[in-house]
């Protein structure tokens, strides 16, 4: 794409560039994508973890929804068949990383101090402090934050956004945005369900359509393992799809940030 | 609060555009933003005077080119206007649809001063 020549004009975005300015003054047509400095280091991030064979997971949601258990849980029954890495984003403390480590993973955390998103200079960072080499999944728990996160790619090849049944069922149509970057959505805690009666499954799922998502459902409980087969089965499957692109030296982005683009008339 | 880290992209993209022409600085910077990019204009405003104070943009003006939600349906072929947590064909009613306005987070254009200040 051109920023000087003005070859991604086209009829459709043509009026958004040119208007008639004062002497002295020229009017320059961008058309860029504003986070375009975090994608080129996203693209970057995922070169290495393309170019190592890894399959790199960005889990997002509320803070609180889950997601450690649900890395603890899985981290364990999935010892013996990969090697797998985590970092850790939270605004502050070390307690997740240490989590992680206490089961036998290497983890890294990253402490953003008063920022409320990842973005994929910290990522960056991270992977200079950790050993890539034979890792088969990396994991990236984002900040608990079902806002900011959906913003940012940080090289991952697929989002997981977790919601938890003590949240509201409504979730998805409430923060349209990161519900419509998941890849996959899990229901998680559903060992709960029956003390609470306010949360319906089929009600989250069909919110998530409205999204025009079509992603999996999963639902699970870490803690009483209930339903992880199911998890551990995707993960197995994406994983062998990621092998199989690497093969062919093709990758992924998550499925949300090219949705749709070939249609876009204004493009970046 | 996440504009905060976006307002300080756009400073430094602005910043390589009067580089890239040469100019001395940026009177006006136009951004497109959809609803469903997660970033809210009036949020964004209100972080830009921080990001680019002491900077060749500091007295720009920033302004927004709003972009409706609108979805293509894969099922019927239509294209029509939808809300963020409702991205439903406007016409069959379908959810099989792919939003083709609405996402985007674009730097569109910048006026920039070639004059010597």
């Amino acid at each position: 794409m051109c920023d000087t020549c003005g070859c991604n004009l086209t009829p459709g975005n043509q009026h958004l560039a040119f208007k008639p300015v004062a002497k002295g003054a020229t009017a320059v047509s961008v058309l860029k994508g504003l986070l375009q400095k975090n994608d080129d280091q996203a693209a970057h991030n995922r070169e290495h973890f393309d170019r190592r064979g890894i399959l790199a997971i960005n889990l997002m949601s509320s803070p609180g929804s889950g997601k450690t258990a649900l890395l603890e849980a899985t981290l364990v029954a999935l010892k013996n068949e990969f090697t797998c890495a985590v970092i850790e984003g939270d605004l502050e403390t070390e307690n997740d990383a240490e989590r992680i480590r206490a089961k036998g993973v290497q983890a890294h955390q990253i402490v953003t101090g008063t920022a409320c998103h990842l973005d994929a200079h910290l990522v960056h960072d991270a992977l200079h402090h950790m050993t890539l080499d034979g890792v088969d999944l990396l994991f990236i728990e984002n900040v608990g934050n079902l806002v900011c996160p959906a913003s940012f790619d940080l090289g991952q090849h697929l989002n997981v956004t977790l919601l938890s049944v003590t949240e509201g069922d409504d979730k998805p149509a409430k923060y349209p945005v990161m519900f419509r970057a998941a890849d996959t959505m899990l229901l998680t805690k559903t060992d709960l369900l029956a003390v609470l009666d306010d949360f319906d499954c089929d009600k989250a799922e069909a919110h998530l359509r409205n999204l025009a998502n079509p992603a999996p459902v999963m639902r699970l409980s870490a803690r009483k393992e209930l339903g992880m087969e199911a998890w551990y089965a995707w993960l197995r499957e994406q994983l062998a799809a990621q092998r199989a692109r690497v093969a062919t030296g093709q990758s992924r982005r998550p499925a949300i940030q090219s949705d749709g683009m070939k249609y876009h008339r204004v493009s970046a | 609060m996440h504009e905060l880290a976006v307002a300080q992209a756009l400073v430094e993209q602005v910043d390589a555009v009067i580089d890239q022409h040469h100019a001395s600085s940026a009177t006006a910077i136009r951004v497109r933003i959809g609803p469903l990019a997660g970033v809210v204009p009036e949020l964004l405003a209100t972080a830009f005077p921080l990001a680019a104070a002491g900077s060749r943009m500091e007295h720009a003006q920033l302004e927004f080119t709003h972009a409706p939600i609108q979805v293509h349906c894969q099922t019927c072929g239509a294209e029509t206007e939808t809300a963020m947590n409702r991205l439903l064909c406007g016409a069959c009613g379908d959810w099989h649809t792919q939003v083709i306005s609405g996402d985007e987070l674009l730097l569109e254009s910048v006026e920039l001063e070639t004059t010597p200040p």
